[in-house]
Formats: structure tokens, C-alpha cells, sequence
């Protein structure tokens, strides 16, 4: 079943055509890294889909429910706000920034949205938010503060935040650009974690070999249209389009090194 | 005469500045928050309004607007009555202190980063939960310094009251001094003033060590 259906995404700021008709379908328990060169509308596209910029015009469908209903004078007609709502709740996004509230203790960054949003009871967010950080390697942070964390603990806790949700789906804008190599390895030790256990995923990475290794399905984006989508040894191994093969050669000399 | 004849009028007077002091703050950082917003609006002609009110504001004496308050109603309006002497201050005093604030929150809700909007967005909070859970912890502890500042100027400018004959400390202690002859009632007053504040100080450097908790 498809979990995510996205159709003729396009997104313009003004004159200026960031996405131009993108189509795609993330079935459910899969996983699908996107990877192209900056500024070729990756993060724009999940943040479309995840309401944070306006769609121009295609649509989108969440688990059966569509965000957009049609169009109207060239600009996409989203639906109630109550079915945007109930979108929201099935779907999560890690952020590369973490954006963990500060102010907040790290239980709290994970609790307060169970607790305020789906009014679970207090003790069991709690007790939900210590598995979660059980499970992150992160059960004895529960007190401290966002800025007396590393990047990649921050990071294992905005994953633990999303996840407290329960969603359906989760989205990862660049989850490791703002953390160093080494610190990047446990955040992809969660992803792959999370991906054992079939959790449908929508993974936006500059990870050549994270994304050939974690993901059932690449696409490689480029000017705002997806330049070639396949099984990652297809696409990583065989890349058809000559953008595709130009933009992982850098990659294949690097990365792939004594990889494989 | 002699200090503790002195000590209780100047005191009757500073409870006065006290009152203009503590409702100035009570109506002003409420309205400051209202101007605040407003002027983030993205209606152009609310701005505008807005804008011109804050130009005002701070443009002019606030001793200006005080006199302003309390003379309009009677010589531009043709009111019966001038309005209360007190109510005038407070109203002046509330109005001038709100711009002053409205910028010093509009700068602290600026700096929160567009990531936490958009991670109280992601999440599902709503506009109401945001804005008291996620914004406004952030913005006091941004302002708490500017705020400071502000709040100790309002401390001595309880004193421009005296313009339209408000008997708060500075009025009382001119009073004495002229009568008496002496500087000392000026003296004390000023003594008033810098224990005060002093106090004022303590407790915004006891904020901002509470919030120190996070970065």
C-alpha cells in the first residue's frame, strides 16, 4: 500500500520554479533516500509535503488522506484543517538543525507533545519518552539540557521526539549535515535501527553509502526533477543518466573506496 | 527640621511613585506584546499605524505627553472636567512605556529561530501553545536585559508626575526643600530613588541566574 503519493509536485517562489512535476510513491515499511546536489529541491520538497512551504500545484496523499483537493487561480487548494491535522499526525520530521526547544529538558522536548497535543496522560508519555531514550542510548540524559548534549545526541533526541508521536511515516531533512563524521555514524545507526524494523522512511542525504545501504529505493534529484530513481545497486552501481553518473563519481572515488 | 519629620512625607510620596511605578508595568508589558504583534502584522496599514504610534512614543518628551493626557480633554475636546490627575499619569506613562517594549519583544520574538516554529508546527502544537510554550519562555529570557533597563528608567521617571502636580516623591521633596531651605529633602529623595533600584537590580540579575539554566 502506498503510504505517500505525491503527484506533478510543483513549487514556485514567484517566477522562480524551485520543483517542477515531481512524482513518487513510498509504499509502506519502505525506505527511500533521496540524494542530489544542493539547491535541487530536496528540502523543499519534504517540507511541502510536510506543510511547511505551500505546494503551487500537484497533490499530495498522506495514508488515504489527500492535502491537496484541486487548484485555483494557478495556486493549490489544500484541504480542511482538520484533515491537514490528522496528515500531521501520521507523519514526523527530524529536522538537520534538531531544533530541540531549549528551554525544555530533554524529557520534556519528548513528552510535551504526547502530553498537549494527543493529551496523553503524564506518566505515560513518560514512560513512553524513557523507553524511547532507552532505546536512543540516551536513558541517563533525561534531565540535561539541549545545549549540554553533543550534536548527535541532540539529534538522537529530536528522532525520539518524533517518535514519540507514533507516526505512520517519518520524514529526515539532512539528518547528519550539521554533525561530524563521527557523530553521524550513531544517527545512522538509528536510522537503520528504525528501518529493521520497517518503519516507512523518506530519507533526504548527502550519505552516498548510508543511503545505498539503509534504503529499498533512491532518487537522484537535480533542477528540481527527479533525474533517476531505482534500487540503490541499480542506481549506485549502473546509473543510467549522465547528471546521475557525473554527480557519483566524486562519491564512488570517495566513499566506496574498499566499500564493497 | 529634622529626618524623622522628613522621612514619613517623603515616604507618603514614594508610595505614590511606587503605584505609578507597578501599574505602568502592569498595563504597559501586556499592551507592549499587543503593540508587538501588531507591528510584525502583515496588514500594511495596520503597521502604519503602528509604526507612527511607536514614532511617537519615543519621539516625544514623555513629560510632553503627560501634560498632553491630562490638558487635551478639557482644551481640544472641550470636556467638562480635566481627566484625574493620577489616571492621567498612569494612562501617559502606560502608552509611552508600551512602544519602548512593543520594540525591545518584537527584537526577542525575532530572534527565536524560525527551527522552533517550525518544530512546534511539525509536532502539532497549536498557534495559543506555541506562542506560551515554545515562544514566550524563549523571548523573556532574550529581553529580560533590555527590560531591566527599562524598568529602572521608569523608576526615576515616576518623578515628570510632578508636571501636572502629582504628589509623588520628587513633588514632595521640592516642596520640602523650598520651604526649608535645604538641598537634604533632595538629597534623601535621590536616596529613595537608588535603593530602589538597587532592589530592581537584584531581582532582574536573580531572573536572569534562573534562566540561565539553557543556552
Amino acid at each position: 500500500m502506498a503510504m505517500l503519493e505525491v503527484r506533478n509536485l510543483r513549487k514556485c517562489y514567484g517566477d522562480l520554479e524551485v520543483i517542477s512535476d515531481i512524482s513518487f510513491d513510498v509504499n509502506e515499511g519502505e525506505v527511500l533516500s533521496v540524494i542530489g546536489p544542493s539547491g535541487s529541491g530536496k528540502s523543499t520538497m519534504l517540507r511541502c509535503i510536510n506543510q511547511l512551504e505551500k505546494i503551487t500545484s500537484g497533490t499530495v496523499c498522506v495514508c488515504g488522506e489527500n492535502m491537496i483537493t484541486g487548484e485555483r487561480n494557478g495556486e493549490a487548494v489544500y484541504a480542511s484543517a482538520d484533515v491537514l491535522k490528522k496528515i500531521r499526525r501520521n507523519v514526523g520530521l527530524v529536522f538537520q538543525n534538531f531544533n530541540l526547544f531549549p528551554h525544555f529538558s530533554v524529557l520534556r522536548n519528548i513528552t510535551e507533545a504526547p502530553i498537549s497535543v494527543l493529551k496523553i496522560p503524564k506518566e505515560q508519555a513518560e514512560a513512553k519518552a524513557m523507553e524511547l531514550l532507552g532505546k536512543m542510548g540516551l536513558a541517563d540524559k533525561a534531565k540535561s539540557y539541549p545545549c549540554e548534549l553533543s550534536g548527535g545526541q541532540q539529534q538522537r533526541v529530536s528522532i525520539a521526539r518524533a517518535l514519540a508521536l507514533s507516526p505512520q511515516m517519518l520524514f529526515f531533512d539532512e539528518p547528519t549535515s550539521a554533525l561530524d563524521p563521527e557523530l553521524t555514524g550513531e544517527i545512522l545507526a538509528v536510522i537503520k535501527e528504525l528501518a529493521a524494523e520497517k518503519m516507512t522512511m523518506v530519507i533526504v542525504t548527502h550519505e552516498m553509502a548510508f543511503a545505498r545501504d539503509v534504503s529499498d529505493r533512491v532518487i537522484f534529484m537535480d533542477g528540481g526533477v527527479i533525474v533517476e530513481e531505482g534500487a540503490p545497486s541499480e542506481l549506485f552501481g549502473n546509473p543510467q543518466n549522465d547528471r546521475t553518473k557525473q554527480f557519483l563519481k566524486r562519491y564512488s572515488e570517495n566513499t566506496f573506496k574498499g566499500d564493497s | 527640621m529634622d529626618l524623622t519629620k522628613l522621612l514619613p512625607i517623603l515616604a507618603e510620596g514614594f508610595l505614590v511613585s511606587i503605584k505609578i511605578f507597578a501599574l505602568t508595568l502592569l498595563f504597559s508589558i501586556p499592551l507592549g506584546f499587543v503593540v508587538s504583534t501588531l507591528k510584525m502584522c502583515k496588514i500594511p496599514p495596520v503597521r502604519w499605524i503602528i509604526n507612527a504610534y511607536i514614532l511617537i512614543m519615543r519621539g516625544t518628551p514623555l513629560i510632553l505627553q503627560i501634560m498632553f493626557i491630562y490638558f487635551a480633554p478639557t482644551m481640544l475636546f472641550k470636556a467638562d472636567a480635566p481627566p484625574d490627575r493620577f489616571w492621567a499619569v498612569i494612562v501617559a506613562f502606560s502608552i509611552n512605556y508600551a512602544a519602548y517594549f512593543a520594540e525591545i519583544f518584537r527584537g526577542g520574538i525575532q530572534a527565536v529561530p524560525k527551527g522552533q516554529f517550525e518544530a512546534a508546527q511539525i509536532l502539532g502544537f497549536s498557534k495559543m501553545q506555541t506562542f506560551f510554550k515554545i515562544t514566550l519562555p524563549q523571548v523573556i529570557k532574550t529581553v529580560l536585559p533590555s527590560i531591566g533597563n527599562e524598568v529602572i528608567t521608569l523608576v526615576k521617571d515616576t518623578s515628570l508626575a510632578q508636571v501636572i502636580a502629582v504628589s509623588e516623591l520628587f513633588a514632595l521633596a521640592k516642596k520640602q526643600a523650598s520651604t526649608q531651605f535645604s538641598v537634604m529633602p533632595l538629597f534623601v529623595a535621590g536616596v529613595f530613588y537608588f535603593v530602589f533600584n538597587w532592589l530592581v537590580t537584584v531581582l532582574f540579575d536573580l531572573g536572569e541566574k534562573k534562566l540561565s539554566y539553557y543556552k
